[in-house]
């Protein structure tokens, strides 16, 4: 791997809550620009808490966290984060929703107006402006969110969960679409999932965490073709891959019991 | 059946039901008891006889429960915002706001008629006491309960703190806010004829509807006490129904429980 690559850099991580036990021990991984990498195991392992931190919404307690050659806080601009819920604003129709960071961030109008108009065309959403949250169905939702995360053309996009709630076949969709969008515009990924097929269709990379505390256990490249499609999830290849990440993530399972 | 007559002729109905069985009551009681209770009809009489006074005096306790309210509404917002903004603020005052929500107020009438004076500006003092509690709490609740993950949201995007409250917590706690609007619309009424009862003064402009129950009650003219009740909860349906059109207006589109079905 070219170290002028690498965007998101952890070395060493460790993280408790106050006097807690440990969560996540010993995390070092390093992701070059633009890929695509994931992170599965058992609930309570740490994912989530793995996310905050390159997103700086939690400090390390030990390690270095280097995101763009800086801290995830001074870095902030180039993230964005997508969480397992849509948390979108209910007094807000989807137009005003998916301008919100464009707004906190004082973008004039018109500039805001085009990102919006791009994200949500990008997610499929394109005329759906004046409805509220309420008015929309659990994948259309979620794809504000989505929209939202993007209107900041960010450098790297944090999801966690984001297709949890979804139902088998939203979720494919919304799989093949995210592949889609990053094939336009490039951002680095960090992916959260419990689904092997899920992980193991978007990714570059996926890195199975093991719980009490989370460390990462294995690491699986991905070498399946672009464009992935719904024609890829009947592939041979793609199929040893779950069964192998499968098999990794039942060793975890059973190591933790 | 349809939904419209369940809600509007059943009421009627079961009113009407209740009216009779009452005025019946009177006419079975003796000639002697017969004042212990105003029948109906004699309350209605009433409202009719004294309605020249009665209008004056309702709206004089109109004009101190709505600035009672009005005062109430715009101190305890500017006072939740201060207690949601930080945290030493909350925990050095929320304790004894809770405390003082407690309070008897009316034990205090006496001592506040001194302070500001009879008349209108003691009536709406103690109907924003009466109203500020439920107002403070309810809106601070609001303000600090926003959901946890649209707060790192806002984090995420460096949003200000201004921009946080603004944008945020204060539309978040729109509905709370209706809620404590709503318990103090109903309490307001009642406060400025209490408020008026007890420090209510007839210079001037003839006092407020609790003055006039002073007078009905001290002169044993019941009827004319009972019409002042129903003038008095005549007020409160007015004020709780327009604060309930102003939450539909602002929550209506997006708040479930306010939003209405099929849409
Ligand atoms: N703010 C916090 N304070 C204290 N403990 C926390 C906090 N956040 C997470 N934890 C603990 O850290 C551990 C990992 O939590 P985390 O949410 O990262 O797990 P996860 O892998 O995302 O789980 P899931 O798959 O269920 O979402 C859990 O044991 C949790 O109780
Ligand atoms: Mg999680």
């Amino acid at each position: 791997m070219h170290p002028a690559s690498a965007i998101v850099e952890l070395r060493g991580v460790a993280k408790n809550f106050g006097g807690g036990p440990p969560v996540l021990a010993d995390i070092s991984l390093t992701a070059r620009r633009g890929e695509f990498t994931s992170f599965i195991g058992p609930s309570g392992c740490g994912k989530s808490t793995l996310l905050r931190l390159i997103a700086g919404l939690t400090d390390a307690t030990a390690g270095e966290v280097r995101v763009d050659g800086r801290t995830p806080a001074q870095a902030a601009a180039e993230l964005a984060f997508v969480f397992q819920e849509p948390t979108l604003l209910p007094w807000l129709n989807v137009a005003h929703n998916v301008e919100i960071p464009d707004k906190l961030r004082g973008i004039p109008a018109a500039a805001r107006a085009a990102h919006r108009a791009a994200a949500l065309a990008l997610v499929g959403l394109a005329g759906r402006e004046s409805a509220y949250p309420r008015q929309l169905s659990g994948g259309q939702k979620m794809r504000v969110s989505l929209a939202r995360a993007l209107t900041l053309a960010p450098k790297i996009l944090l999801l966690d969960e984001p297709f949890g709630a979804l139902d088998e076949m939203s979720r494919e969709r919304l799989q093949e679409e995210l592949l889609a969008i990053r094939a336009q515009q490039g951002w680095t990924a960090f992916f959260v999932t419990h689904s092997v097929a899920e992980a193991v269709f978007l990714s570059d990379r996926v890195f199975v965490i093991s719980a009490q505390p989370g460390r990462l256990r294995a690491e699986i490249a991905v070498p399946l073709a672009s464009p992935r499609t719904a024609e890829t999830r009947l592939s041979r290849d793609y199929q040893d891959l779950v069964v192998e990440v499968t098999r990794r993530l039942r060793a975890v399972k059973t190591f933790a019991a | 059946m349809p939904r419209r007559y369940y809600n509007v002729l059943l009421p009627l109905l079961s009113g009407a039901l209740a009216f009779a069985v009452w005025q019946v009551v009177c006419l079975l009681l003796d000639e002697d008891h017969r004042f212990l209770l105003p029948a109906p009809l004699a309350v209605l009489a009433a409202l009719r006889d004294e309605w020249p006074v009665l209008s004056h005096a309702a709206l004089n306790t109109a004009q101190g429960a709505l600035l009672g309210f009005a005062l109430a509404v715009v101190i305890s917002f500017t006072l939740a915002l201060a207690l949601a903004s930080a945290r030493w603020v909350r925990a050095s005052f929320y304790p004894y706001l809770m405390l003082l929500q407690m309070t008897p107020v009316i034990l205090f009438v006496p001592m506040l008629v001194i302070w500001v004076g009879p008349g209108l500006p003691s009536v709406s003092l103690i109907t924003f006491l009466i109203c500020f509690f439920p107002l403070v709490v309810n809106t601070t609740q609001g303000l600090v309960s926003a959901d946890r993950l649209l707060v790192e949201l806002f984090r995420m995007y460096r949003a200000t703190r201004w921009q946080e409250m603004w944008r945020l917590r204060v539309p978040a706690a729109l509905p709370y806010f209706f809620t404590g609007l709503r318990i103090a619309a109903t309490l307001a009424p009642i406060g400025a004829v209490v408020g008026d009862y007890s420090a209510g003064s007839s210079a001037g402009d003839g006092g407020g509807l609790g003055f006039r129950a002073v007078i009905y009650g001290s002169t044993a003219k019941y009827p004319a006490l009972f019409a002042t009740a129903a003038v008095t909860c005549a007020l409160g349906f007015v004020l709780v129904a327009a604060v309930l059109a102003l939450s539909q207006l602002t929550l209506g589109r997006w708040h479930d429980s306010y939003a209405q079905k099929d849409n």
